[in-house]
C-alpha cells in the first residue's frame, strides 16, 4: 500500500508541475459545458418553407397565415411555380417546398386533388421532422376550412402526456451526454497518453527494475485520473445546474457511483492501448478510434434503436452505451439504482475486465 | 532540388520503417468509414413501445401488429398500468399506449367525448417524442379523413438514408484528425530527441524542412482519400454525382490544410504530449461542434454561427454534401473551394514564420 500511495504522489506531482495538463482540464470541462448544449441541441427550429402555388385561391392565404403562426416553420417566400422554388431549395435557401395544385381550393371536398411536400433530404432529421410539421399544420388548417364551409369535424379521441423533461428542452437531454462526452476523452486520452510517454522517455525502465508490482503500478497510473475525471464531473455538474437549470432528477449518489465505475473502464481502455503500443502516435490513433467508436455508437447523438441489428448488438458491448442510458434515467428521470441494476452490473463488470486486462497487458520486459 | 529529395526520402524511410504505425493510419480511415456509415443514423425509428391494455380486444391486437410492422415502431410487451412509469424510467421503452377498458364502443362512436387511446411519452428526448407522437396519432386515426390530402415527397435522399449524409462529415472529421495527428508530432519530435539540432546546422532551407516534412503524409493521405472515397461509392452506396474533379481536388486541399494545421502546431509546441493532445483531442470539439457534421449549421444559435465560419471543416462538408450528394458541379462549390485554399495558405504561411522564429 505503501508503494502505491508513493507512486500516486509522484503522478500527482508530475501532473500538477506540467504547465499545459492542469490548464486542460479545467479548460476543457468548461469549454464543452457552456458551449456544446447550445449546439446539439436537435431541436429542428425555423425551417425554411417555399411555397409553390398554382391555385391562388383563398386556401393558400391560409395556409399562409397558420405557417407564419407556427413557432417551426418560416416563410420564405411565394414561388409562381415548382422550378423555380426547386431552385432555391438546391441553393439551401429553403427546405420544404409545399406544391399547392391549380384548382385544389374548389375540389378540395371530393376529387383527388392533393397538396406536396417535398423536402430536401440531405439533412434526413430535418427533412423528415420538418415534413412532419408541415403535414400537422396543413391538417389542423384543412380541419379549420371544412368547420368553417360548416362541416362537421370528428373530435379526437387521442390524447398525449408527456412525462419527464415537462420543458421539452433538448439542451436537458443532451447535457448528461456531453459529461459522458467529457468523462470519455478526458479519462481515456490523457492515461493512455501518460503512460506511453514514459515509454518512450524511457521513464518506465525504473519502474520495470523495482519491485513494484504490475497491480500496483497500473493502480498508480488509473487513480489519479480517475480523481481528476471526477473533479470535471463535479464541475459539469453544477454548471449545468447554474446555467441550465438542471437539476438531477434522481440521486447523486447514483450518478456518482456510475460515473465512478465508467471513468475505471475508460481509463483501464486508455492503459491498455498505452501497454500495447511503442509510440505515442500510436496510441493516439487506437485512442481516437475507440473514442469516436464510443462517442458515436453509444446513442450520445444518435438514437440506438435506429442502428442496424448488427450495429445494435456491437453498440451493446460498448461500456459508454450502458453509461449514455443511465445517465439519462437518472439525471432527467429520476431512475433509481434498482431501476437500472443492468447498467451497473454491466459497467461493474467492464470496470473488472479491463482493470485486470490493463494490469496484464503491461509487462515488465520488453 | 536534389536535397529536397533526399530530405523526402528520409522522412518517409522513418513513415516506412515504422509499420505499425503505418498500418494504424491506414486501416483507421477505413475502419471508421465501415462503421459510421453503416451504423449510424440520425433519423427516428424503432422506437420501443409497451402497451397496456386492461381488454385484449381483438381491435386492439389489430393495432399492434400495424406499429410492430411499421419501422418507426417496436412493440416490447404489455405493462400493467402501476408499471407505466417504471418501463418509461428505465428506458425499456419510449412511449406507453394506453387503451381503454372500451375501447371498441369509443373508436365506433358509441360512447361520446371520451378518449379511447392515451399515449405517454418519455419527453426527455423531445425529437423521439414529437415525431412518435405524431405517427401514432395518424395510425391510430386520431386526424380524421384530412391526411388523404396530403402527399410527401423527400428529394435527393429518397429512402431517408442518413448514411449519405454521414459520409461528407465523417470524411471532413476523419481527414484532419488523423492528418494533424501524423504532422503534429513531426517537428515537435525532433525537437524533443534533439535530432532537431542536425537539421537546424544542415544548409536547408525551413521552407524545405516543412515542405520534406508534408510530402510524405500527402502521399499516405492519398491512399486514405482512395480507400474512403472506394467505401464511400461501392460499400455504402453515396451517390457521388456531382464532379469526381472536384471531389478530389477539395479533398486534397483540405489534406493540405490538415497537414498544415498539424505542421502548425508541431513549431509551436514542445512536446510532443501537448502537440497530440491539441491535435486530436482539443481539435475534436470545434469540428463536432461547428462543422455541421452532426449539428446542422443554420441551427447554430446567432452568436456562436460566426465561430463556423473559420472552421475549415464546415467548408469542406458543405462543398462534399453538393458534389457528393445533391450532385453539383465544381463551380457550385467554388465558394467553399476558394475559402478552403485561402486558409491552407495562411495556415502554412504562419507554419514557416513560427519555425523561423525557432532557427534563431
Amino acid at each position: 500500500m505503501g508503494v502505491l500511495r508513493t507512486l500516486i504522489i509522484k503522478e500527482i506531482r508530475q501532473f500538477r508541475r506540467n504547465p499545459f495538463m492542469p490548464k486542460l482540464v479545467v479548460m476543457f470541462p468548461l469549454m464543452l459545458i457552456l458551449v456544446m448544449p447550445w449546439i446539439a441541441t436537435m431541436d429542428v427550429k425555423g425551417i425554411n418553407v417555399g411555397i409553390a402555388d398554382y391555385d391562388r385561391s383563398d386556401i393558400s392565404q391560409k395556409i399562409v397565415s397558420r405557417i407564419d403562426a407556427s413557432e417551426y416553420l418560416e416563410l420564405k417566400g411565394m414561388f409562381a411555380d415548382y422550378p423555380s422554388a426547386l431552385a432555391e431549395l438546391e441553393d439551401g435557401k429553403i427546405d420544404l417546398i409545399l406544391e399547392i395544385p391549380a384548382g385544389f381550393g374548389k375540389s378540395m371536398m371530393g376529387t383527388p386533388e392533393k397538396v406536396s411536400i417535398w423536402a430536401n433530404g440531405v439533412n434526413a432529421m430535418k427533412g423528415s421532422l420538418g415534413s412532419q410539421y408541415l403535414m400537422q399544420t396543413l391538417l389542423k388548417c384543412f380541419q379549420d376550412i371544412r368547420a368553417s364551409r360548416g362541416l362537421s369535424i370528428p373530435e379526437s379521441t387521442i390524447e398525449t402526456v408527456n412525462f419527464y423533461n415537462p420543458t421539452m428542452d433538448y439542451k436537458h437531454y443532451m447535457i448528461p451526454a456531453i459529461i459522458i462526452m467529457l468523462l470519455v476523452m478526458v479519462g481515456g486520452f490523457l492515461p493512455a497518453i501518460n503512460l506511453v510517454m514514459e515509454k518512450e522517455l524511457g521513464t518506465i525502465e525504473q519502474i520495470n527494475v523495482s519491485p513494484v508490482n504490475r497491480f500496483a503500478f497500473t493502480l498508480s497510473k488509473l487513480i489519479p485520473f480517475w480523481i481528476i475525471c471526477l473533479i470535471d464531473l463535479g464541475i459539469c455538474m453544477v454548471l449545468a445546474w447554474l446555467v441550465y437549470g438542471l437539476d438531477v432528477a434522481g440521486s447523486i449518489w447514483a450518478i456518482l457511483l456510475a460515473a465512478a465505475l465508467f471513468i475505471m473502464v475508460i481509463s483501464s481502455i486508455g492503459v491498455i492501448l498505452a501497454n500495447l503500443s511503442e509510440t505515442m502516435q500510436q496510441t493516439m490513433f487506437l485512442m481516437l478510434f475507440i473514442i469516436l467508436t464510443f462517442i458515436l455508437m453509444s446513442g450520445l447523438y444518435t438514437p440506438v434503436e435506429s442502428m442496424p441489428l448488427w450495429a445494435q448488438k456491437l453498440a451493446f458491448c460498448l461500456p459508454p452505451t450502458y453509461m449514455v442510458e443511465l445517465m439519462r434515467a437518472v439525471y432527467l428521470k429520476g431512475a433509481t439504482i434498482s431501476d437500472l441494476w443492468i447498467n451497473y452490473v454491466a459497467l461493474g463488470g467492464f470496470a473488472v475486465l479491463f482493470g485486470v486486462l490493463a494490469a496484464i497487458t503491461y509487462k515488465k520486459r520488453g | 532540388m536534389n536535397r529536397l529529395l533526399y530530405f523526402i526520402k528520409k522522412e518517409s524511410l522513418h513513415i516506412l520503417r515504422d509499420i505499425r504505425t503505418l498500418l494504424v493510419v491506414i486501416g483507421i480511415p477505413i475502419l471508421l468509414m465501415l462503421l459510421f456509415g453503416f451504423a449510424i443514423s440520425t433519423d427516428v425509428n424503432n422506437i420501443n413501445v409497451a402497451v397496456c391494455a386492461p381488454v385484449r380486444a381483438e381491435s386492439i391486437e389489430k393495432v399492434i401488429s400495424e406499429m410492430d410492422n411499421s419501422e418507426l415502431f417496436t412493440f416490447k410487451g404489455y405493462v400493467n398500468p402501476d408499471e407505466i412509469d417504471r418501463a418509461l424510467r428505465s428506458g425499456k421503452v419510449g412511449i406507453v399506449v394506453v387503451f381503454a377498458d372500451d375501447y371498441d364502443r369509443i373508436v365506433s362512436g358509441r360512447i361520446p367525448d371520451e378518449k379511447a387511446v392515451q399515449i405517454v411519452l418519455d419527453g426527455s428526448n423531445p425529437n423521439v417524442a414529437a415525431s412518435g407522437a405524431a405517427y401514432l396519432t395518424a395510425m391510430l386515426g386520431g386526424m380524421g379523413s384530412e391526411a388523404g390530402l396530403v402527399e410527401n415527397h423527400i428529394l435527393y435522399n429518397p429512402q431517408m438514408k442518413s448514411a449519405y449524409n454521414f459520409v461528407p462529415g465523417i470524411l471532413g472529421l476523419i481527414f484532419i484528425l488523423v492528418c494533424a495527428m501524423m504532422t503534429s508530432i513531426s517537428i515537435v519530435r525532433e525537437k524533443e530527441l534533439g535530432t532537431m539540432e542536425v537539421l537546424l546546422v544542415s544548409p536547408v532551407k525551413p521552407i524545405w524542412i516543412i515542405l520534406s516534412k508534408m510530402v510524405p503524409y500527402f502521399l499516405l493521405s492519398c491512399i486514405n482519400l482512395i480507400s474512403t472515397l472506394l467505401i464511400a461509392k461501392f460499400a455504402l452506396g453515396v451517390p457521388m454525382t456531382g464532379s469526381i474533379f472536384g471531389i478530389i481536388f477539395i479533398s486534397l486541399t483540405y489534406i493540405l490544410l490538415s497537414l498544415g494545421f498539424g505542421l502548425l502546431v508541431s513549431t509551436v509546441t514542445d512536446k510532443q504530449m501537448v502537440a497530440l493532445l491539441i491535435s486530436g483531442m482539443i481539435l475534436m470539439l470545434p469540428i463536432m461542434m461547428f462543422s455541421g457534421m452532426l449539428f446542422p449549421v443554420e441551427n447554430l444559435p446567432a452568436v456562436l454561427k460566426p465561430f463556423s465560419y473559420i472552421v475549415p471543416a464546415r467548408w469542406y462538408i458543405d462543398a462534399m454534401r453538393k458534389l457528393m450528394i445533391e450532385g453539383l458541379e465544381f463551380s457550385g462549390v467554388i465558394l467553399e473551394f476558394s475559402i478552403l485554399c485561402f486558409m491552407t495558405v495562411g495556415i502554412l504561411r504562419v507554419a514557416l514564420m513560427k519555425f523561423n522564429d525557432r532557427l534563431e
